[in-house]
């Protein structure tokens, strides 16, 4: 996956991306951190096409893509994880929401299950399938979203907040997985101990420009505040 | 005001009323909605009252067959019994007809009287056999009920999505009006309550608004092409075959009543 040009600017934020130029390669694992609407969640909405770029191009699993038809193989091959478990967990049961991709990929009933199945216990939900979604705790939310995009096979994880109100013992349990995970991935996180257990590489989005760069946020804060 | 609409408007998730396991469980949902829809017609349909009066009994005779726990049950009845009473309770009044009594100088007609109660009867017949056949299984069954039954995919998803998102709406909605209460928020008579009301709800139809866009994007990202998968069979059993013997002469006498 590839950004070239990315620009992207809200009517009233104003641009929250200026030709910004990236490159996921394989086995990368991307941090991404920045301040509040840097627009890290738009940046990763643009590389699956949840909105359009106003100007420059992804390029994604060996070709450009702009039109939402293009989108539609990047979103089956990349993973997204959102921030808020509640708007990826539409079915009523947990079975039925992880089978909801698979079903989409054009898998048969039964395959789907399967997969649905082995994807709930590779994430240590196995049992859960019958399970009402709304009346899981907040990490068993997080699990069976993470279990809904295991379930596609994806080549790449865009992973927003991954950590986001999660007790002690769920965290863990999201950073084995993850790191158990061959996938190149991208992390969308504030949360910097998390990162450190995952990233090979950070990446910085300020004032609408992406910088490599490996400093922490929380140094910086206590500098100032001394000065 | 608010806290009957916290309780009623935000507190059911689709769960079904509550009972205990009974015959009525067994039978498959499909058939239990096209018999309410069934009967409901010929009792509405009907005029006399000997028809509505056996409907009452059958209908309440199903809610003992169906377990349904009285209170709860009643509960509900009163609250449908409560949207009509102003309703029986004018027409009489407002019917002309032959005057039976009369109150406060305005007479009340013998016709508009029958006609009061004969809407009572079958409004009270419906809710019970509703409840006995359709609220004893949940929104979600009912909801793949409805597919299995050819009714349009747009109306079952609107109920679906209703069904997973009314309680998250409503927690929306507590925790904002928790927020106003931890500053000092009480509800009066006045402009400032009004606006902040307005606020309020307009807020919680923004949120809403908003997180349905994210729903949409999420779908899209697992795929989704506009199709809905249904991961369950129905096939009709032994009961059911049983019970539709029942219902159809059942059916058949009730409409033949309305001819004697």
């Amino acid at each position: 996956m590839e950004t070239r040009g990315l620009t992207y600017r809200y009517p009233r934020r104003g641009v929250v991306l200026d030709e910004v130029d990236f490159k996921l390669e394989k086995g990368d694992k991307v941090a991404l951190t920045g301040p509040n609407g840097a627009g890290k969640t738009t940046l990763l909405h643009l590389l699956v096409g949840l909105k359009k770029a106003k100007a420059g191009e992804v390029h994604a699993f060996g070709a450009v893509r702009q039109e939402e038809k293009e989108f539609v193989e990047v979103r089956a091959r990349a993973g997204f994880l959102f921030q808020d478990p509640d708007d990826q967990l539409f079915c009523p049961t947990v079975l039925e929401d992880v089978a909801f991709g698979p079903l989409n990929l054009g898998k048969s009933r039964d395959e789907a299950m399967r997969i649905a199945t082995e994807a709930l216990e590779s994430v240590g939900m196995a049992g859960f399938e019958e399970r009402v979604t709304h009346q899981l705790s907040g990490g068993e939310k997080r699990m069976v979203t993470l279990a809904s995009v295991l379930a596609m096979e994806p080549e790449v994880l865009l992973l927003d907040e991954p950590s986001n109100a999660l007790d002690t013992k769920a965290r863990w349990r999201l950073i084995n997985i993850l790191q158990s995970l061959p996938q190149a991935m991208i992390i969308i996180s504030h949360d910097d101990d998390f990162l450190e257990h995952l990233a090979n590489r950070w990446v910085r989005l300020e004032e609408a420009k992406l910088t490599e760069d490996r400093r922490l946020t929380t140094p910086d804060i206590a500098v100032a505040a001394a000065g | 005001m608010a806290q009957s609409f916290e309780h009623s408007g935000t507190s059911w998730k689709g769960q079904k009323l509550k009972h205990q396991t009974s015959l009525i469980d067994r039978l498959d949902p499909r058939l239990r909605v096209i018999v309410v829809s069934v009967f409901a017609l010929l009792v509405v349909l009907s005029d006399s009252f000997a028809v509505l009066s056996l409907g009452l009994v059958t209908a309440v005779a199903m809610a003992v067959l169906a377990q349904l726990n009285f209170k709860r049950t009643l509960r509900r009845v009163i609250a449908m019994d409560m949207f009509m009473i102003f309703l029986i309770v004018m027409l009489p009044f407002t019917t002309p007809g032959e005057a039976l009594f009369s109150v406060a100088g305005f007479p009340a007609s013998k016709e508009g009287f029958i006609h009061a109660l004969k809407i009572a009867l079958k409004a009270n017949a419906v809710v019970f056999c509703l409840l006995a056949l359709v609220g004893t299984m949940s929104a979600t069954t009912l909801g793949h009920a409805m597919a299995h039954l050819r009714v349009p995919d747009k109306l079952v998803h609107l109920l679906l999505f209703t069904v997973r998102y009314l309680d998250v709406i409503g927690q929306e909605y507590k925790r904002m009006r928790r927020a106003m209460q931890a500053r000092a928020f009480v509800m009066q008579a006045n402009l400032h309550t009004w606006r902040s009301v307005g606020y309020l709800v307009g807020m919680l139809l923004v949120h809403s608004l908003e997180r349905s866009e994210r729903i949409m994007d999420a779908m899209k990202c697992r795929g989704y092409k506009g199709k809905f998968y249904l991961m369950d069979d129905m096939t009709l059993q032994r009961p059911d075959f049983f019970f539709m013997a029942c219902c159809v002469p059942f059916f058949a006498v009730l409409f033949g009543l309305n001819f004697l």
